[in-house]
Order: C-alpha cells, then sequence, then structure tokens
C-alpha cells in the first residue's frame, strides 16, 4: 500500500503559506479502486458476490474469533448475526449495557423500498434517492445493495418484535420523510431508532446466554494490533479497574459510529468518539471524505456556555410545522404578534415544489443564511420558528398530538415554552458523518481483516444523508452485508491455528501496547491548568466556525493553522486527575480529545483540498449564482481517502474514482 | 443562582462512602441537572479534586444511563430522567442530596455510579424472540391489531435505567421485568415462547438478588417514561398462567 510519495501540483497549491503558518499540505498517492463489487447489473451484484465468496464449513465457524468494537445498530446485529451463525464474537462497549448506544436516540425511522403504499416506490428508486440525495459521491453499487437489503430489514424487525407503528387493519404504517415524494418511512412514534435497538440488543443478548458471545461493557478500545499486515485484535481498557488487555481475534469489525463530537457540540451522546476510528486510521486504515458531515436543521437552539451538548427534534417535524423568521432585520416581537405579511417562510418560497420538505443540508444552511442576515430569532438570533399554528387549525390540536406529543413534550420541557401554542425555535447542530473508515464492497478497510460497518464507514451516504437512512444502513450492514462477506475472508483461513499465534510477547503487540500506555502516562504526568472539557470546547468552536456549514479557503487555512498550536498547548497544559487505575472520566475524554485534536485537521485538509460544494460539504467559492451548492464533477468525482503519515505530516491522498452506470449525475434541485 | 450540593462520594466499590457537601455559584435555570455537575465537576478539577463519577450518555433521556437519586427521588422531581431535569425545578440557596440507585442487586462502582448488569442478564434470560436473522416471514404476513401493537409499544418503551428498582422500598425489578414480558407476550410473534419467556425472567429476577413485589406502586410513579403499574399485575398474569400450563405438563 506504499503509495509514490511525489509532490504533485496539488500539494504544492494547498501546503501552507507564510501567511497562515505552515500545516503540512498533502501528497497524492496511487489511485484506490474498489475490486470486490463485481461487474454486470447492478441489481445482479450482491447476489453475485454472494455466490463467489468464500465460505466457512459451519463446524469450524466456532474455531474463529471476531470482534466486534460497538454495540448500536450495526454493532448489536452484526454480533448477533455472527454469532448465530456460528463464530465466537467477542463484543466490546464502552456504556454499561448494549443497550444504551446512541442508535438509540434515532427518532424518526427507517427507510425501506416495501412500496406497501402503492405510491410509486420501488429499490430502483430508493436506490436513485439516495445517490442523487448523497450529491453523486457514493458508490452506486453499495447504494444499490443497501436499497435491496431494506426490505428484509423490515421482516426482521417485525419478527423480532419491533412495535412498528401500525394502521387499524393491523399493517404497518408509513410516512414520508426528509426529502422525498414516497411514504417508505416505517416508524415507532418518535422512538424508532430506541425500539430497532433493542430489537439487535435482544438478538444480541439471546447470544450472550447462550455463550456465543463473550460481552465486554464498560470497556473502551484504545488500539488496533496489526501483525503481519492483518488487523489481529484490540487494546482495551477495563473503565471501571483502568486494566489494559488485549484481545485477539480472526477478524476486527468496527461498528464505533461517527465523529460529530470533534465539533464539541452535538445530537452525538456525550461519549460517543473517534477513538477507535482514528486508531485505526494510524494503524493503516484510510480514512475517506472526512469533511462530509451532515448538519441537522432541527435542533434546539443552544441556550448558553454551559451548553454540554445539543437535541435534535426529528424532521418529521417538518412535515406539519412551517418555517419562517420575521422579514425585517432585528424584529425581535415575540413571534405571534408578527403579522402573517411580515413574515418570510422562506423554503417555501424559495423553494415551492419542496418547501420545508428539502433535503437537511439545504435546509441547514437557508437557516444560517436568514440568521447570518441579522433575522434569526431567539437568545443570540442563532434559531428558526417552526410553527405548529397551521397544523393545530388544519388538523386540530389532537391529531398534532398524537403525532408529535412527545416531540412536543421534550421540547417543552428543555426550553419551558409551550410549541402548541408559541412557534419552536430551531437551529442546525452538528448530526451524523457521512465520512469514516474506507471501505470496499465488502466493507473491509484497506488493513485486511479490519471492518467497518454502520457511521464508522464512508460508503453508502455519500457527501449527504437522507433522513431514515442512517438505522437502515446500521442494520443492512450489521444484519445482512457484513455477515456474508466477512465469511469470504475467514474462508481464506488466514489465520492457521497452531503457526501463527499472536501474543502479547510479539514485538508489533508490544509496541501497541507500550504506545498505549505511554499516551494514558503522560495525560496523566502532564499536572496543567486546563481542563478536558476547556480544550474539547475550543477545538468543537474552531471547527463550527471554519469547517461548519459554510467552508472557505481563507477560514480553513486559519483552523489548520490554529490546530497544531493547540494540540501543542494541550500536552502542556491539560490537567487530569487520579490515576490510570481506577474509574477515571477525565482520563477517558482527555484520551478521546487526543484522537479529536488529529481528526480534526485531516477534517479540515479534506474540506480545502475538495474546492466544490456537495451536499454538507459548501464551500463559499464553488455555488450557482442563486446560492446554491456547485459540484465540479470533473475534477471531484472521487472518494477522498487518506493515509496516515504521521502526526502533522502531510497525509497522502488516494482518489477512489465514481462511475455513474445507472444514475446521471445532474445538479441537484429541489426548486 | 447559588446551591448546595451534598454528594455521595465512594472511591469504589469496597470504599466505605459518605456524603461530601459542595457550594456552586452562577447556575442558570436554563441548565441540565447534569450541566450542573459539569459545572462543579470543572472546579473541582481545576482544584485538584476527584470530579464527582456519574453515568449519562445521549442527555436526551432515551439511553437510561443516568441514574441519581435527587432529594430521595429516582431522577428528582420532575417526571423525567436526570438529565433531563431543568435547574429551573430548583430555588436559588436550595440544598441538594444527591445519591446513586440504592438497591443490593446495583453495587455502587464509583460516586454515583453503579453496576447495573443484572437487568441485562434478566434480558437474556428470556427477553427476546427467537428468530434468526434471515428467517423473518414477509412483514405484512401476520398483522397485529392496533391496540395490541400500541400496547406493546408502551411497555416497549423502558428506558432500562432502573429508576423503578431505586425507588422501590424492597428493591423490586418487577417493573423493568413485566414492561418487557407484556411488550413480548401480547404479540403474535412473541406467543411461542410466552411461557418460557415470563418464567425464565421472573425466575433470573429473583436469582439477581431483587425483592419481591408488594404493589407499593412507587416505581411506576418513578418510571421517567410512565409504565403503568398494571405492567406487573399483566406479568403476575401470565406468570400464573405459564405456571399452571407447566404444572399439567
Amino acid at each position: 500500500m506504499t503509495p509514490e510519495a511525489d509532490t504533485t501540483p496539488e500539494a504544492g497549491t494547498t501546503s501552507g503559506s507564510a501567511a497562515y503558518g505552515t500545516f503540512a499540505g498533502y501528497t497524492t498517492g496511487e489511485p484506490l479502486a474498489d475490486t470486490k463489487a463485481p461487474k454486470g447489473p447492478v441489481n445482479e451484484r450482491w447476489d453475485t458476490r454472494r455466490f463467489e465468496a468464500g465460505l466457512v464449513n459451519p463446524a469450524n465457524r466456532r474455531k474463529h474469533t471476531v470482534i466486534v468494537v460497538g454495540t448500536g445498530l450495526a454493532g448489536g446485529s452484526a454480533g448477533a448475526t455472527l454469532a448465530e451463525q456460528g463464530y465466537h464474537v467477542v463484543q466490546f462497549c464502552y456504556q454499561d449495557s448494549p443497550r444504551r448506544a446512541h442508535s438509540i436516540a434515532a427518532q424518526g425511522g427507517i427507510n425501506a423500498a416495501k412500496n406497501y403504499r402503492n405510491d410509486g416506490d420501488s429499490v430502483h428508486r430508493l436506490f436513485y434517492d439516495t445517490v442523487k440525495g448523497g450529491d453523486f459521491r457514493a458508490r452506486e453499487s453499495n447504494v444499490h445493495r443497501l436499497a435491496q437489503i431494506s426490505v428484509e430489514i423490515i421482516d426482521q424487525c417485525v419478527a423480532q418484535g419491533v412495535p412498528f407503528a401500525r394502521e387499524y387493519g393491523g399493517l404497518l404504517d408509513t410516512r414520508s420523510f426528509g426529502g422525498v415524494q414516497v411514504s417508505r418511512t416505517f416508524y415507532a412514534r418518535g422512538q424508532t431508532g430506541q425500539q430497532l435497538l433493542l430489537g439487535a440488543y435482544q438478538a444480541l443478548s439471546r447470544q450472550i446466554a447462550a455463550g456465543n458471545i463473550e460481552l465486554h461493557a464498560r470497556t473502551e478500545m484504545l488500539d488496533l494490533i496489526v501483525v503481519d499486515g492483518r488487523a489481529r485484535g484490540i487494546v482495551a481498557r477495563d473503565l471501571v479497574t483502568g486494566r489494559i488487555d488485549t484481545y485477539y481475534a480472526d477478524a476486527v469489525v468496527l461498528a464505533t459510529g461517527g465523529y460529530g463530537n470533534v465539533f464539541y457540540l452535538s445530537t452525538n451522546a456525550m461519549n460517543s468518539n473517534a477513538t477507535a476510528v482514528w486508531r485505526a486510521h494510524r494503524r493503516g486504515a484510510y480514512f475517506a471524505n472526512p469533511c462530509f458531515t451532515q448538519i441537522h436543521p432541527t435542533c434546539i437552539p443552544r441556550t448558553g456556555e454551559h451548553q454540554s451538548k445539543l437535541t435534535l427534534m426529528s424532521e418529521s417535524l417538518r412535515n406539519d410545522g412551517r418555517i419562517w423568521v420575521p422579514k425585517a432585520k432585528g424584529d425581535d416581537r415575540p413571534a405571534n404578534e408578527i403579522p402573517e405579511d411580515e413574515r418570510d417562510y422562506y423554503l417555501e418560497r424559495v423553494y415551492p415544489s419542496f418547501g420545508n420538505l428539502v433535503p437537511r443540508d439545504i435546509a441547514s444552511r437557508a437557516a444560517k443564511n436568514v440568521c447570518d442576515e441579522g433575522r434569526g430569532v431567539g437568545p443570540g438570533g442563532q434559531g428558526v420558528y417552526l410553527d405548529f399554528a397551521d397544523a393545530v387549525r388544519r388538523m386540530g390540536r389532537k391529531a398534532v398530538e398524537a403525532r408529535y406529543g412527545n416531540l412536543f413534550d421534550m421540547y417543552r420541557r428543555i426550553t419551558d415554552e409551550d410549541p402548541y401554542t408559541v412557534p419552536m425555535r430551531i437551529y442546525p447542530a452538528v448530526h451524523y458523518t457521512m465520512g469514516g473508515l474506507w471501505v470496499d464492497y465488502d466493507l473491509q478497510t484497506t488493513v485486511p481483516g479490519l471492518f467497518a460497518i454502520g457511521e464508522a464507514n464512508f460508503s453508502d451516504h455519500g457527501a449527504n444523508r437522507l433522513g431514515a437512512s442512517a438505522l437502515m444502513q446500521g442494520l443492512a450492514d450489521g444484519y445482512f452485508v457484513l455477515p456474508s462477506t466477512i465469511n469470504d475472508y475467514l474462508a481464506r483461513n488466514p489465520h492457521r491455528s497452531g503457526d501463527d499465534e499472536v501474543n502479547d510477547e510479539h514485538p508489533a503487540v508490544q509496541e501497541v501496547l507500550a504506545d498505549t500506555e505511554d499516551r494514558l502516562r503522560l495525560l496523566l504526568a502532564v499536572d496543567g491548568d486546563r481542563t478536558p472539557d476547556s480544550f474539547h470546547r475550543e477545538l468543537g468552536e474552531l471547527m463550527w466556525e471554519f469547517c461548519g456549514m459554510a467552508r472557505t479557503e481563507t477560514g480553513l487555512r486559519k483552523a489548520l493553522e490554529r490546530i497544531p498550536q493547540i494540540r501543542e498547548e494541550f500536552w502542556r497544559r491539560i490537567k487530569v486527575p487520579g490515576t490510570g487505575e481506577e474509574f477515571n472520566q477525565s482520563l477517558e475524554k482527555a484520551n478521546r480529545i487526543v484522537d479529536y485534536l488529529e481528526l480534526a485537521e485531516l477534517m479540515c485538509l479534506d474540506a480545502l483540498h475538495r474546492e466544490e460544494s456537495c451536499g454538507g460539504h459548501f464551500r463559499e467559492e464553488s455555488q450557482t449564482p442563486d446560492g446554491e451548492a456547485a459540484r465540479r464533477d470533473e475534477e471531484f468525482s472521487y472518494a477522498a481517502a487518506w493515509e496516515f503519515t504521521g502526526t502533522g505530516d502531510a497525509p497522502v491522498l488516494h482518489k477512489e474514482d465514481l462511475v455513474f452506470e445507472y444514475v446521471h449525475p445532474t445538479q441537484r434541485s429541489y426548486a | 443562582m447559588k446551591l448546595t450540593l451534598r454528594v455521595w462520594r465512594q472511591k469504589n466499590a469496597g470504599a466505605d462512602g459518605a456524603m461530601s457537601t459542595y457550594e456552586v455559584d452562577g447556575i442558570s435555570a436554563d441548565m441540565s441537572f447534569l450541566e450542573m455537575l459539569d459545572t462543579l465537576n470543572e472546579e473541582l478539577i481545576l482544584t485538584g479534586d476527584d470530579p464527582v463519577a456519574f453515568d449519562h450518555d445521549c442527555r436526551e433521556g432515551i439511553c437510561g444511563a443516568c441514574s441519581l437519586v435527587i432529594n430521595g427521588d429516582a431522577h428528582g422531581p420532575e417526571r423525567t430522567t436526570a438529565c433531563q431535569l431543568h435547574m429551573r425545578s430548583f430555588e436559588d440557596g436550595d440544598t441538594i442530596d444527591v445519591e446513586p440507585w440504592r438497591a443490593s442487586a446495583f453495587p455502587v462502582v464509583k460516586d454515583l455510579v453503579v453496576d447495573r448488569t443484572a437487568l441485562d442478564r434478566i434480558i437474556q434470560a428470556g427477553g427476546y424472540v427467537t428468530v434468526p436473522t434471515g428467517a423473518a416471514p414477509e412483514a405484512h404476513a401476520t398483522p397485529v391489531p392496533k391496540p395490541d401493537a400500541d400496547f406493546a409499544f408502551e411497555h416497549a418503551e423502558c428506558i432500562g435505567c432502573g429508576a423503578c428498582v431505586a425507588a422501590c422500598p424492597n428493591g423490586s425489578a418487577s417493573l423493568f421485568t413485566s414492561a418487557k414480558v407484556n411488550h413480548l407476550n401480547v404479540l403474535p410473534q412473541g406467543a411461542p415462547e410466552r411461557e418460557t419467556r415470563v418464567l425464565d425472567m421472573v425466575g433470573q429476577m429473583d436469582a439477581e438478588g431483587f425483592g419481591g413485589c408488594t404493589l407499593a406502586g412507587e416505581c411506576a410513579t418513578a418510571c421517567p417514561k410512565g409504565i403503568p403499574l398494571t405492567s406487573i399485575t399483566g406479568m403476575n398474569k401470565e406468570w400464573l398462567r405459564a405456571t399452571r400450563k407447566a404444572s399439567r405438563r
């Protein structure tokens, strides 16, 4: 995998100039290709791949150990399914129980091309919508497979007892969701993620009880063990005792979620983190499209400095709520006193056919624009109204309550305002990361034996994810894709037991262990004068300003200059109380920030190098005359996979060209 | 606002614990209870003290991680989780007691953090439908009457926080266990394992050292998701039915 370390013209244009301090820029290596997706018609590729993939004899499966890190929708479903197949699964989560993974917080729903509504939906339409919604930056083969599998997911979850919403006839209800014109979203009130996760958790629990899964809760992966170029295990810390241990396996699956917490404030759980994927990246796994982050338009605005995280309100609210701001700048009258003709329903005005249901990136940017114009509402002018007055008039309060009651309750609890009588205030917040570890069609990273599933990989959503597609992808990867493709890797029997043993004495393992222990020891030894949170908040504010909803070359260069300085200050001034041999939440936090401080730099570099706008990545320099994102397909129709070369050193860019045979790239238009 | 906190401090499972008193100032009414504790911890770190350990994650009231007894009530004065409790529920100058879940089946790990893995083992005993991946029939093959689906959902809402156990004078996990029994037993998909599920889960609950249920009703009052007390009577009915059926065999 050693690339040509040449200095291309691109490296010249992007490396640091004196005016902006120095950052290392990047070099361009050999292109990257997915060699696993079969050729032929897109709708036959998954069948072909499953047929051509190697199989492991059922009697031999228990001889293979697979490590699964994470117990969310992807990890939970993968662990359960691999164990059902007969593999020996060793599974990890940092929470006290696998049921608490952050998939549980997903509200809106899960897409599936069932066409139960007879409204023109099909596998091909879901495939088309996802490729288009992702702004033509995803791989067609993967997305088509996702659409195919979507229908099986619903069957599986219903059989598990997931209590989806039903009609009076006893059949499943569906609704339309964020940016699509068919009703293909299955839901369980505003708690779809919870119900799907509990389904996976229960399947996992059955396998734990059967002795097929060895679960390590409150245990966090701190590094990846790579021996002779293959992933062979992990280093993990018992968060209760502080003990650092090694765990070995024939393959390692990362299902550790996204990296939105780089921004400090996001809708992610407080402890969601990027350490597993970043450590894997440092050990050789390429990181793809790190700048593709999704800013969700309907979150509750922040109230002050003390804010520790942001809360999402399901975007299903946009089905019936109308978004507006005052027409006049600085209009600080209460919402109900602003007459109808002095309100600007800006989404309905600018996008008449999609109105309030435009994709997330468009809705978010539009909100930012009206706030930047000085027409924002609420504290600091960082908010827009989401108004249900019309919905209450049209359907009656009872119907609104039935549909959104729990969301309204949550809003009232947090803001102390009643959304039935006063319009909600919303503002965009970091929500999901489309980027992640580069994987091929088999979901294998560039490190053989290391797989990444769910939000941890980059594969299916391109530059923007559609609503209700994250749950679909997590479960598709975990229940159906990985359990098929990992067989092919294990069938080659890469580690014949006996002559290929890895243990703690192996030099490669010694090196990883020493590295981990040194890092924690150093964090405890600095004994400076700043808390972990203070650094995290500083980094987050920088990223939100310069690598958030709108990005510019100047801003990104500023961030790239600043991040190494924060990193340097971190190692000089961090204060972590206590010891490493105990339950120490400050140490956990500080160790995660070490990785954010490196990942943030790669995100900014990726954003700087991608001199186009696409999906969630909006470069102000690249827009259409009417202010929409302008893609530059001729130069940037590729996934950017980055190879790590050292902290602060220039990474190597490997491009995977994207070929569109079925969905012809067009400029997205939602007008 | 300015508050006096009396917080349970305990170094680890083996150590003795005690209440320690802290003053916090500059607390905003818009803060969540956990953000108020964050503020305290930031100060403790800078003064070289050990910050207060507490479980938390989603801070949206859905993951079930937070587990604080506030002024004697599980999750505090409002019917919600501690992460969704806001400081506007308190007055300037208040003294607030913060303790961990207290139950013999939930040993303290550190400070306000307890070990709730006993709840996981109750689910492992039978809180699932045996349907390996790929074995599912088409979703519409079995219609489920809407009232049954709604009943299942209302019980499936349990977030597994353990407030019911903490609130119960007997330290019983009956509400937690019954929520899952009711969720799955009412559905056609859960019917084949209806009897073994309730017998095994109740058996595991007893084996974990949870107390018995005397229908005191504190659990349903503390439950942030509003799982009703009738859930337990429903479980008892299922248990009786299963026991009779087993004795006939």
